[in-house]
């Protein structure tokens, strides 16, 4: 398989009143065309090791790596313009807090149609038709109506599905999805899956998962990484994750609550400091 | 005869519109003191619109909310406020980004006239297991699951009697949520609360809840006891889409596992 993006020894630093904070401790990894899953402690790196990929880091941070590389393009040293373009074009970043990154002023239907405008010479109203067509695809109840929305009179959910509809509609070859389902209904969520896993199937896009769902990374996904406080602490088949090796991954796994065990109070981690080390 | 307790919550055909759009088309619930009651359902069936609603912050058209006993009209007061706090499905909207975490969590205490303002914030934080190192942190400054926390720590913190939670733990990963939903239980114990809570997540919701209703549409699907829902005693096809989906990602063409 033919590798899309490589990233060797990634740290992201931020300078604070209190003192520097080590978000992201040497990351490594490679994705193909593929869907690699990163799910882990809250706080681990997982948003800022996707935006760090993506060139959306707050810019009084600082990034090193040994290599950040897309499709032969080494990341880290591009212009503003060539990271912008590509950010437009090829790389596309679902965010985990869509309403916050969605446009505040401008409707759900105007924000699609700039996107795919900037993207491809497309006409005003051929933009509004696939506009709506992505809308419809991801599930929206009355895309109509939804179009003419903006962002604070959608759903959680909605605004979730307008900003996937959004990367999606111009085609990027690698797509990081953060938390992209945690405000969906369980039935939407897997139509949603289904559109990006034939948009790696089909058109060869290489995915990464970002999401505290282990039922749905373990079922959705090829590979699996697993954070914790800023590191990889364990690289895994999808399928096998049920015999995760790393004690904080099999300790996620018992945490959860299942339908009908009836355990109260749930099992927490009893987290090592070794594991941070 | 033993007269029933009143109820902490009634909510009673209550219809909600926007503009022409109905996003609440005349739904019912009561919930009893100490109870814990959970929402399902589709995406953009309104189930925030209707805990917003009870919020005072949804525009209603019709039908009646009613808390302890006493009809909710018009604006609700500060009073309101000590008894009934909501946390907010999305954690940007709700926390003010240029805010440090304590002056988010000192604002409630200062508003409501609380003394002993110092140990609050420190016990708050403690509850939803940040440390102190956060508290002079602002929240662009903290992960989804860390802002979180914080918005749960600001509704626990004025101890209220009722808590309208919306989707709380789902951006946190499994083992916070374990956390916080241990430690939502403790309190509801302890402080006898009253839940009305929405999750996606049905485990979680049958986890944390006595009853609970489905909706799609702006209008209930079926109202059943968590109890009967993990024993798959449904009536309704929605219902029982929502239990198969909850399994996970089935890829097309490969047999499930
Ligand atoms: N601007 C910032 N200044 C200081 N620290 C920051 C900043 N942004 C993020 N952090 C810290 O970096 C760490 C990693 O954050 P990140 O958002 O990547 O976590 P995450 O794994 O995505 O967590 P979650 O699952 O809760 O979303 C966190 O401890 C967070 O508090
Ligand atoms: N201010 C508003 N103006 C117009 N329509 C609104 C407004 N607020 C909510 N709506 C509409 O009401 C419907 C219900 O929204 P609500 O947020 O209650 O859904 P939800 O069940 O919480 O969904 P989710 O699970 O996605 O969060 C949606 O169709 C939404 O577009
Ligand atoms: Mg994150
Ligand atoms: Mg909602």
């Amino acid at each position: 398989m033919s590798t899309l993006l490589t990233v060797k020894d990634l740290r992201v630093q931020f300078p604070t009143r209190t003192g520097v904070v080590d978000a992201v401790r040497g990351v490594s990894f490679t994705l193909g065309r593929e869907r690699l899953g990163i799910v882990g402690e809250s706080g681990s790196g997982k948003s800022q090791t996707g935006r760090a990929i993506m060139g959306l880091t707050p810019p009084h941070a600082k990034i090193t790596a040994e290599t950040l590389n897309f499709d032969g393009i080494d990341l880290l040293h591009v212009s503003a313009a060539e990271r912008r373009s590509l950010r437009g074009n090829r790389i596309a970043m679902i965010l985990q807090d869509p309403k916050y990154s969605l446009n505040p002023v401008m409707s759900i239907g105007r924000q699609i149609v700039e996107t795919l405008r900037t993207h491809e010479k497309v006409s005003k109203s051929e933009a509004r038709k696939r506009a709506l067509d992505m809308l419809a695809a991801v599930q929206i109840r009355d895309p109509e109506r939804v179009f003419d929305l903006h962002p604070h009179e959608v759903s959680g959910g909605m605004g979730q599905r307008a900003m996937i509809a959004m990367m999606l509609v111009t085609g990027p070859e690698l797509l990081i999805a953060d938390e992209p389902t945690s405000a969906l209904d369980v039935t939407v969520q897997l139509d949603v899956l289904a559109i990006l896993d034939n948009l790696v199937r089909d058109r060869g896009m290489g995915l990464i998962f970002i999401s505290h769902d282990l039922r749905l990374v373990s079922s959705f996904c090829d590979r699996v990484i697993v954070m914790y406080a800023g590191r990889i602490v364990e690289e895994i088949a999808a399928k096998d994750l049920h015999n995760a090796k790393h004690p904080y991954t099999q300790g996620l796994l018992n945490c959860m609550p299942k339908i009908g065990a009836d355990t109260h109070p749930l099992p927490v981690l009893d987290r090592k400091p070794e594991w941070a080390a | 005869m033993t007269t029933s307790p009143v109820k902490a919550l009634v909510v009673d055909k209550l219809e909600v519109t926007f503009d022409r759009f109905r996003a609440l088309r005349g739904v019912s619930l009561d919930v009893m003191p100490g109870e814990s009651f959970g929402l399902v359902g589709e995406s953009g069936s309104g189930k925030s619109t209707l805990l917003r609603a009870v919020a005072g912050l949804a525009p209603t058209s019709g039908g009646s909310i009613s808390v302890n006993g006493k009809r909710l009209d018009g604006k609700r007061t500060k009073a309101f406020y000590r008894e009934v706090q909501m946390v907010f499905q999305d954690p940007y909207g709700s926390l003010h980004p240029r805010q440090t975490v304590d002056r988010l969590l000192l604002e409630p205490l200062a508003v409501h006239g609380f003394a002993d303002i110092e140990k609050r914030i420190l016990r708050a934080l403690d509850e939803v297991g940040l440390g102190s190192s956060f508290r002079f942190r602002y929240s662009h400054q903290l992960s989804g699951g860390q802002r979180q926390r914080v918005a749960i720590a600001r509704a626990l913190i004025l101890e209220p009697s009722i808590l309208l939670l919306d989707e709380p733990t789902s951006a946190l990963d499994a083992s916070v949520q374990a956390e916080v939903l241990n430690l939502l239980e403790q309190i509801r114990r302890d402080r006898k609360l009253t839940f009305l809570m929405v999750s996606h997540d049905l485990a979680v919701v049958t986890h944390m809840c006595d009853r609970l209703m489905v909706m799609q549409n702006g209008a209930e699907v079926e109202r059943l006891s968590a109890a009967d829902l993990a024993a798959r005693k449904v009536t309704q096809a929605y219902t029982r889409n929502l239990l198969v989906a909850s399994e996970g990602f089935v890829r097309p063409g490969t047999p499930a596992a």
